[in-house]
């Protein structure tokens, strides 16, 4: 019983940790699109750095996905659609913006 | 190949419920990539306004942060009521469920708002490339929380009619992984839709 109630105060503390790293992590791209002070580059970079860290905060706080602990099963699965994720947003964009330079400029 | 239902019904069922957990996983991981793609057309897309209003026109920066908020928040109420389950606290567990749904539900309402503003504008679906990506990719995801509305209704009506048996909670952890993955989907959303739009 003892234990039980242990892990779910641990539970309880991941769930809000989380919260607080997420509205953190909200807060500095919803900021800097509202201000607009940076230039676009730069904006963008830092929104999409903070998107990464916040899904990483998502996985880690809210799905529990613990590179020790979770089944190895589950960490490779994750693994692979990453990079099927990146492989496809990555080269769908290389390709797309290569052939629109080549036919355009 | 021996059916799957004969495979579960040999394990041991702890084993049986974590096989269950691990399949909903790679379901999720499948709709991830769906997503990705409809990101990529997205990107590619962005541009070809074909002289129509363009994100910066038809996008609002309050709006946006507003779903943000509801579908963050509901995130944390859903780990609330996974606490409240393990705990067996059933009116706690039903009522941040209750909580949660409510919240999806505001955030479903301000989506459908938006896109009903939008199309009456004349900036439906079908003006430009770039509205046909942005309703295909923002629509799929409401579809996706709309989905989750009606699982977390099913699951208020079991929690009420079967106790918190272990089918029951195997069912409302593969929810709570299916909800907390809309809000991973919802960042991958604002931050390449709604904020570059607004910059």
């Amino acid at each position: 019983m003892e234990n039980a109630e242990a892990a779910a105060g641990r539970k309880l503390k991941s769930y809000l940790t989380g919260y607080g790293l997420a509205l953190v992590l909200t807060a500095i791209p919803f900021g800097i699109a509202a201000s607009g002070f940076l230039p676009r580059g730069t904006a963008l970079f830092v929104i999409g750095t903070a998107a990464l860290i916040q899904v990483l905060v998502h996985l880690r706080y809210f799905l529990q996905l613990r590179l020790r602990s979770a089944s190895p099963e589950r960490l490779l699965a994750t693994a692979f659609a990453a990079v099927l994720i990146v492989i496809m947003i990555g080269g769908s964009l290389w390709i797309m913006f290569n052939l629109h330079y080549r036919m355009w400029v | 190949m021996s059916l799957a239902g004969e495979d579960t019904a040999l394990l041991p069922e702890a084993d049986a419920y974590e096989q269950r957990a691990f399949g909903f996983w790679l379901y999720l991981m499948s709709d991830a990539i769906i997503f990705a793609l409809l990101f990529a057309t997205y990107l590619v897309m962005a541009g070809n306004t074909a002289g129509g209003p363009a994100g910066s026109d038809l996008f609002s920066l309050p709006h946006t942060l507003g779903e943000t908020l509801l579908l963050l928040t509901s995130s944390l109420t859903f780990g609330l009521a996974s606490v409240a389950m393990d705990a067996g606290r059933r009116p706690q567990l039903l009522a941040w469920l209750a909580v949660t749904f409510v919240l999806g539900l505001g955030f479903v309402a301000m989506e459908i708002r938006e896109f009903h503003g939008m199309i009456i504008q004349g900036a439906g679906p079908d003006r430009s490339g770039f509205l046909s990506a942005f309703f295909t990719l923002v629509g799929t995801h409401g579809l996706h929380v709309s989905a989750g509305l009606v699982f977390i209704l099913v699951m208020i009506t079991q929690v009420i009619a079967k106790e918190l048996s272990q089918p029951v909670s195997s069912r409302l952890l593969r929810l709570g992984l299916f909800w907390h993955f809309l809000d991973i989907v919802w960042i991958g959303i604002f931050s390449a839709v709604y904020l570059p739009g607004i910059l």
